[in-house]
């Protein structure tokens, strides 16, 4: 007979009591039922890095999801304290949001150029948004294959990574670096474009636009990718706004609400694009097919912005004319914020009149939009959880800094 | 559209997209692939790549920018200074040469390969390499140390250097023994003060 | 020599090395798909898959197998021990054995048993026991699920297979296997998928019911081995590996087999049913005993192909939807089938 006493669940750190509840049987017996505590723990093969998920389920549906984070906490905010310049601050800031990492730096660099007021030269502005652009496309490349993965369609990753590939040898013939870049100085940028980058960024839009018709054939108008995605994880939109969402989440609710348009910074505004936002077409406006479609058709908005900003480059410096020791008065704060390719992303320095900053804090906006996954993930199923997860398209370095 | 109609629509739809789906995969089975066959076929690595770093000892002056610039703190230097009697001769870009270099390791392990190093220095002697195979089995093994110092060498800088400032120090006694002490109030300190790190703001 | 021939006299002996002849087919068949599997996901993928054992990667299956073969017995602490050991064995049982009734050729068939068929849909059925009961002995939550969702696919599965079957059996009037494909001996137009050997106006009525039956046949038999887009038991994006997860070494290799001669299994049968089965398309040419066992072979290596192509294009299927496709739509269809096609042969 074998002893059962060993076989009870180990208890989890949590304060959620677990309800019971009786079926009688037609033998006139009850039998005691129990919801069961799942650890999606944080070695999982689809959770975009290391996020712990504690699941309450009965059966299939999920009761309660609590997300654990931190185990990617790497003290960044104090490394930034101990710099000796701003300038060493970019390198940290570059892996924050490691799949994003030009508009990290942008941030930043507009945070303390606002702080300094600093004017940058035309040509800086418009080869930052040559480069935010074009990491947007490589970060939703990552968010898109990555969705694919998650419901079960192997290949669509390897064709984003082959795009997103051509996008990396852009950004290693501009500045070295194929993931962290440290090209976004403050007051401009390290590198002037190389002779050949126009010419192969202009080669790689007139290649990527057939593939992203090619993605949406293959995933997201396949009727077994809608029937998983649509109505899964509504996101309403008076729910996403008191919960500060933004970037593609907030869109794909249907809020028509961009950084780069309603708080312009750079050379936006010179530019013809649109903000794309979710609306319901295969099920709810909310749900997770409507953040997948944002993601793509933004791609496809990005690629017309980098048409346009290389046809209208200007010639110029790339260094704006900065003090050689960076040195905000005393008691100077700022909060800047910009569009990231996940959403608000923003810098709050104060500095205390050093050539070292007081005090960085960075409003990820990953740890913002992963707090809503324990409201939308209440009645799905378990399936259904990894591909909400996934649609908040979170990167755990901005989640735990 | 009614229960029904729905009903049919939804199978026929299902199977044309799996079929428009298989249709776009298929042909890839023909196609070149995509990826080299490494390590017998390497990519092409660009002119500014930043991989290992790499520092020309002799054209280094010992100023110490790079290791102030490293976010990481991986660069360490110590320097002996040289003594006027000898020459260590010139860099490549004709500034002469005022330090020994005892040591200038480099942990390369810690690097995070930013490049933040290679802008300060006045003699462009440090620099970012295309070498990107650089993997050992004993962590010890990437603390690369870049000075060609040997053991005697240090000591024999370390006792002329001694030698010079205790000459330099008697010269200074006789000196002041034979002229007039100066006023007082006016004493200098030779070393600079330490920066003092202000009060944080209150809010 | 006498040695020889007093063996072949031996009657028990003889069967039991024609017994092991589809045991040696199933380990070469597992190392050429094995092959041919990652092959074919790399290059749709525009990679190359293994290119260094071997010329082009061919020795690599055997690598394979020999890497899992030395692999340490780790059983989980708590598991039940028993279940845990017999789960794979009850597998790899039941898929094996249905290839007793499995036509390779027209001289070869394991054993002419008369309810062929029959004895098909029961031997898939036992395939399930196994992967219940590897789900419930790995003492792991996510094994549970695995096993518990398999258990639900398999069995709902079962039902348009054993319907489609029925269709089958009532145009060739024999449960027996071997019967069905002489039925359809005699060129492509003779086969059931294109409404079997009858007369042309018949005929004519009868193809789009036994297309349609023979599709829903395709599907389901997806359905039964758990791959993409039915793959939910062990949904390598959720429950890390579904029952499989505590399995390693050589008791992972049993699973890994099984799946892949299950795989054989059912496209061998859509190809009995209504392929032809060991005859040749061209009617006469190119037929014979050894030509048979080719046009088995190829035919259902076909299939299994189609069937990797699929497993790398889609994704997967939730449980419900799962549920839904097979007991909403599958089977409703194959009853019309049903209906029409006897409605049909009675007329």
């Amino acid at each position: 007979m074998q002893d059962t006493s060993m076989l009870q669940p180990p208890t989890l750190p949590t304060n959620y009591t677990v309800k019971h509840g009786h079926i009688r049987t037609s033998t006139g017996k009850t039998v005691r039922t129990e919801e069961m505590i799942i650890n999606m723990g944080p070695q999982h093969p689809s959770t975009h890095g290391v996020l712990r998920l504690e699941i309450v389920v009965d059966g299939e549906i999920i009761v309660e999801c609590i997300p654990h984070i931190g185990y990617l906490h790497r003290c960044f905010e104090k490394h930034c304290e101990h710099m000796t310049n701003y300038q060493q601050v970019i390198p940290y800031v570059d892996r924050m949001d490691y799949c994003s990492a030009m508009t990290n730096e942008w941030a930043f660099a507009l945070a303390v150029e606002r702080l300094l007021k600093i004017e940058v030269p035309e040509r800086v502005e418009y080869i930052r948004v040559i480069m935010a652009e074009l990491q947007r496309i490589a970060s939703h490349l990552i968010a898109v294959g990555t969705y694919g993965i998650d419901s079960g369609a192997f290949t669509p990753f390897l064709y984003t990574f082959i795009d997103r590939e051509k996008i990396l040898d852009l950004f290693e013939m501009t500045c070295g670096a194929r993931l962290l870049y440290n090209y976004i100085w403050i007051g401009g940028l390290s590198h002037d474009l190389p002779p050949k980058f126009i010419e192969q960024a202009k080669d790689f839009i007139s290649y990527f636009r057939p593939r992203i018709k090619m993605l949406n054939d293959l995933l997201s108008y396949n009727e077994i990718f809608v029937k998983r995605t649509a109505n899964v994880g509504v996101l309403p939109k008076d729910v996403a706004i008191n919960y500060a969402v933004s970037g593609p989440q907030l869109r794909g609710s249907g809020v028509n609400w961009d950084l780069r348009r309603d708080d312009p910074y750079s050379v936006y505004h010179k530019l013809n694009w649109e903000p794309q936002i979710g609306k319901g077409e295969m099920g709810t406006v909310g749900d997770c097919w409507d953040r997948h479609i944002v993601r793509m058709r933004e791609m496809e908005q990005s690629l017309n912005l980098v048409e346009q900003a290389l046809s209208t480059l200007p010639e110029g410096n790339i260094q704006a004319a900065i003090p050689k020791r960076i040195r905000p008065e005393k008691d100077a704060e700022i909060y800047v914020r910009s569009e990231s390719s996940r959403g608000e992303l923003g810098f709050y320095i104060i500095s205390d009149g050093t050539a070292s900053p007081y005090r960085v804090k960075a409003r990820g906006p990953a740890f913002v939009n992963l707090s809503v996954l324990p409201e939308i993930a209440k009645g799905a199923m378990i399936a259904d959880l990894v591909l909400i997860a996934g649609s908040i398209d979170i990167v755990l370095g901005e989640v735990d800094r | 559209m009614s229960a029904i109609a729905k009903y049919f629509y939804n199978i026929f739809h299902s199977l044309y997209t799996v079929v428009v789906g298989m249709k776009i995969t298929f042909p890839h089975l023909f196609t070149r692939s995509a990826t080299v066959q490494y390590p017998t076929v390497k990519m092409k690595i660009p002119e500014r790549a930043r991989n290992r770093l790499y520092v020309n000892i002799d054209d280094c002056i010992g100023c110490d920018q790079c290791a102030m610039a490293c976010p990481v703190d991986c660069i360490t230097i110590e320097t002996i200074k040289s003594t006027p009697d000898v020459d260590l001769g010139l860099t490549s870009k004709n500034t002469k040469k005022r330090l020994y270099i005892p040591r200038f390791d480099i942990d390369i392990a810690k690097c995070c390969y930013c490049g933040l190093c290679v802008w300060p220095c006045p003699t462009e002697c440090i620099v970012m390499t295309d070498v990107y195979e650089f993997s050992e089995f004993d962590r010890q093994n990437l603390i690369y140390s870049f000075s060609n110092m040997t053991e005697d060498e240090v000591g024999a800088a370390t006792a002329r250097l001694k030698k010079y400032e205790e000459e330099q120090a008697a010269k200074k006694a006789a000196a002041k023994a034979t002229s007039t002490p100066p006023a007082t109030g006016t004493a200098v300190s030779p070393l600079p003060t330490p920066v003092q790190k202000s009060e944080p703001p209150t809010k | 020599m006498e040695f020889i021939q007093s063996i072949l006299a031996n009657e028990l002996i003889v069967a039991i090395i024609l017994s092991l002849l589809p045991l040696f087919f199933i380990i070469i068949y597992a190392l050429i798909v094995l092959y041919t599997e990652m092959k074919v996901a790399a290059h749709i993928q525009d990679r190359v898959a293994y290119m260094r054992t071997g010329w082009h990667g061919v020795l690599q299956p055997i690598a394979d197998m020999v890497k899992l073969l030395q692999k340490e017995d780790i059983i989980p602490a708590h598991a039940d021990k028993l279940l845990f050991r017999m789960a794979p064995f009850i597998a790899f049982i039941g898929t094996y054995a249905a290839y007793a009734v499995l036509p390779f050729s027209s001289i070869y068939i394991g054993s002419n048993i008369n309810v062929g068929v029959f004895f098909l849909v029961a031997m898939g059925s036992l395939v399930v026991i196994g992967i219940l009961m590897a789900g419930w002995a790995s003492n792991n939550k996510w094994s549970l699920f695995g096993g518990v969702r398999s258990a639900a696919q398999m069995v709902s599965y079962e039902i348009p297979t054993a319907l489609a079957i029925i269709i089958v059996v009532m145009i060739t009037g024999s449960l027996n296997l071997q019967e069905i494909t002489k039925f359809q001996e005699g060129g492509i137009g003779h086969w059931i998928v294109f409404g079997g050997p009858l007369p042309w106006n018949q005929k004519l009525i009868l193809m789009p019911f036994t297309f349609i039956t023979f599709l829903i046949v395709f599907v389901a038999s997806i359905a039964e081995v758990n791959r993409t887009p039915f793959d939910l038991p062990e949904a390598e994006s959720e429950l890390v590996q579904g029952f499989n997860t505590e399995y390693s070494g050589m008791r992972f290799a049993m699973f890994y087999l099984s799946e892949y001669a299950n795989l054989f299994t059912v496209s061998a049968v859509v190809v009995a049913l209504f392929l032809g089965g060991w005859s040749s398309p061209f009617g006469t040419l190119m037929s014979g005993p050894v030509w048979g066992i080719f046009w088995f072979v190829l035919k259902a290596y076909l299939f299994v192909f189609i069937q990797i192509w699929i497993r790398w294009t889609l994704p997967r299927l939730r449980v419900d939807q799962l549920m839904y496709v097979s007991w909403k739509v599958l089977t409703p269809w194959l009853f019309v089938c049903l209906l029409a096609v006897g409605f049909i042969l009675v007329n």
